[in-house]
């Protein structure tokens, strides 16, 4: 009963925030001084910026067209759909709908941060624990310096570096280009799985996720260390129970919550990486499409973008908070009575 | 070993559950645990157990940090100023394009490190990108310190309904990744500009702004969290029965003491905005053309990788080993000046 209040309570939460941020989002278009038609499509015909105004509603009061951009049901004006029903209104250069075109990048990007994710803490996670483990050695010394190296790589160098050497001097690897994987016959049925998606997949992800392995890497190395001076530790050892099994076994998961945490809001971070990794490696995902935008000063698709980043961010952070509650009844109390 | 001060938190490894606790009582937003998960981890390796030793010099390395920082302001400075004797960063010597550094067969003698694709002084370019890339930097991570610190302090100090409505709106900038933000930030105050006519504005300053405001909500947090510690001591409490007003109790009594912490955050703030500058010019929207920085250099010669990168190669190393500095002072800071999370 009490975990459910305090769910609602985070539902809401999350429903100011997005509030927020569409707001936000909204107001970055409207605010631009002069006129906005002649702003948001300076390359534009007259046919177009009419177009424009009329679907912006721009002859309406401010907040109108909020209401409007949102699509609040009953409260908007007559015929127009907004956020709620799906409009995230259209690039006015080839008139495609936005949504369009999330479709067909979204899962590109998606894919490509869920690799680096999966990547970077299977590196982090056998070295966190490595280091916790020879703290003050050698190797703890070896690895700690490596990762503080690898932490002042911005990821557009590595990126850089990788398709340099792997790609263009040993050939290995193709330095552009993308395959569609699994997840793209879900948005978009005309796409079929490639065998080849993997093999355009692996210097992104590379690039991606090292700047990632070193973060996670200090940080389980710290909480390990700190719950290897436990009591119960102590005690396994006195039973005889096997290093390896005391440390993945009874140290590891009291340990992985603050490093949990931080992956979840790292998608955040992830996400920018991704956008200049695939810029760098021609992948056609959300990144490419936002760098176009900019490019081609397409403000209303920009905004949609920013808009579906910045929702998706939103629901992962809820959803790491919530896994948080389920995980430890402590905080399903405390928070619960707060 | 120093003598703990009163407020000073037990070493990280004394107690691996704490943070769970303060998120259990609902002082420790998700969030915060990424910063303090910084600090641990430096607090961790600095000094074994949370605490450095005292007293001890610098180490070699800290000392080639600052001897790096300091040769590139000199040269960022120098150049700008027009002291060096180098070549003009825009003038084209067509003989000279692509060529790599030290070349030997005659065609670019008199240009050490080569030239980029339209046969400009690859040295000339990386001095004078020094000044644009640390200008940007520095100007957005003073910018974010102002406003973010300015927000932070009033927060931390007011607590209460003052406090959750200034977290809630860094919270709704947080929900924002910050490349999408700083991104379209730059996009929207380039089309402000551009659609007012004033683009006389220095393009630099609509970075700085952009970068700026990203870092506000980030710096900000620091330093709300680092003044709500410290405005619930005795001093300031002493000074409040006094009768001092709530501003010179926050610039005499908070401030001074909350300024380390921002100060340690700068170095490391500095250094993520170098590598946004090379973000946003690597998307096309950084420092423009033709004034050279480290990542418009990169940007601009992004398609030559292949057939010379030492123009992509150069201006990273400068960037690498800027930003590496940058976070060994970081730290070094933090742990000198006993930092730690007492002030998240």
């Amino acid at each position: 009963m009490a975990a459910l209040r305090l769910i609602a309570r985070r539902f809401l939460q999350l429903a100011i925030v997005l509030l927020l941020v569409t707001f936000f989002t909204f107001s970055l278009v409207r605010l631009l001084p002069g006129d906005p038609a002649k702003t948001i499509i300076p390359f534009g015909s007259d046919q177009q910026r009419a177009a424009l105004a009329k679907d912006l509603g721009l002859d309406k009061p401010f907040l109108q067209q909020y209401v409007n951009y949102l699509g609040i049901p009953v409260i908007k004006s007559e015929g127009t759909t907004g956020l709620l029903q799906g409009n995230l209104g259209r690039k006015y250069a080839t008139n495609q709908p936005v949504g369009e075109l999330i479709k067909q990048s979204l899962p590109v990007s998606i894919q490509l941060v869920i690799y680096a994710q999966l990547v970077a803490l299977a590196l982090a996670i056998p070295l966190g624990v490595l280091t916790a483990y020879r703290a003050g050695t050698r190797t703890d010394r070896a690895v700690n310096t490596t990762a503080f190296g690898f932490l002042a790589l911005p990821n557009f160098v590595l990126a850089l570096l990788l398709s340099y050497v792997i790609g263009a001097r040993l050939k290995w690897l193709p330095t552009a280009g993308y395959e569609p994987g699994w997840l793209d016959p879900l948005f978009d049925s005309a796409r079929t799985p490639s065998v080849e998606h993997l093999k355009y997949m692996v210097l992104p992800v590379i690039a991606l996720a090292v700047g990632q392995v070193a973060i996670y890497m200090r940080l389980l190395r710290s909480d390990m260390i700190a719950t290897l001076q436990e009591n119960f530790i102590t005690m396994a050892k006195a039973k005889g129970v096997p290093n390896r099994r005391i440390l993945f076994r009874h140290a590891l998961r009291p340990s992985s919550l603050t490093l949990l945490t931080v992956a979840g809001l790292n998608v955040g971070t992830l996400i920018g990486g991704a956008i200049v990794v695939e810029v760098i490696f021609g992948i056609p995902g959300m990144g490419t499409q936002i760098a176009t935008a900019i490019a081609a000063r397409e403000y209303v698709e920009l905004q949609s973008y920013i808009f579906v980043l910045a929702f998706i961010f939103v629901l992962i952070n809820f959803a790491v908070d919530f896994c948080y509650i389920l995980l430890d009844p402590r905080i399903r109390r405390a928070r619960a009575d707060a | 070993m120093p003598e703990p001060t009163p407020d000073a938190v037990p070493p990280v490894g004394a107690d691996g559950n704490r943070d769970l606790d303060r998120y259990a009582e609902g002082s420790l937003e998700p969030g915060l645990v990424v910063a303090q998960a910084n600090l641990y981890v430096s607090a961790v390796e600095s000094g074994g157990e949370g605490r450095r030793r005292v007293g001890r010099g610098l180490g070699v390395g800290a000392w080639l940090a600052i001897g790096w920082l300091a040769f590139i302001v000199i040269v960022a400075v120098l150049a700008q100023l027009g002291v060096l004797p180098l070549k003009d960063p825009n003038r084209s010597y067509v003989a000279c394009a692509r060529r790599g550094p030290f070349s030997t067969d005659g065609t670019a003698s008199g240009f050490l490190l080569g030239c980029d694709s339209n046969g400009r002084d690859m040295i000339a370019r990386l001095a004078y990108g020094s000044w644009s890339s640390l200008i940007v930097a520095t100007g957005a991570v003073l910018f974010g310190l102002v406003f973010g610190g300015t927000f932070g302090l009033i927060a931390g100090y007011f607590g209460r309904r003052t406090d959750a409505v200034i977290t809630s709106l860094f919270n709704v900038f947080l929900a924002i990744p910050a490349v999408v933000l700083a991104l379209a930030l730059v996009a929207f105050l380039a089309g402000a500009a551009a659609s007012t006519g004033q683009s006389s504005v220095d393009p630099k300053l609509i970075l700085i702004l952009a970068i700026g405001i990203v870092s506000i909500p980030l710096l900000g947090r620091i330093t709300r969290a680092s003044a709500l510690s410290w405005s619930q001591r005795e001093f300031v409490l002493a000074a409040r029965a006094q009768g001092a007003k709530p501003v010179r109790i926050m610039l005499r009594e908070v401030l001074p003491n909350v300024l380390p912490a921002m100060f340690s955050i700068a170095l490391l703030g500095i250094a993520v905005a170098i590598v946004a500058e090379g973000t946003l010019s690597i998307l096309g929207v950084g420092v423009r053309p033709p004034t050279p920085s480290w990542g418009n250099i990169i940007g601009l010669d992004r398609g030559r990788l292949k057939e010379s990168p030492h123009i992509i190669f150069l201006p990273a190393l400068m960037i690498f080993f800027t930003v590496l500095s940058l976070n060994f002072l970081g730290d070094v800071v933090r742990a000198r000046l006993d930092v730690r999370e007492s002030a998240v």
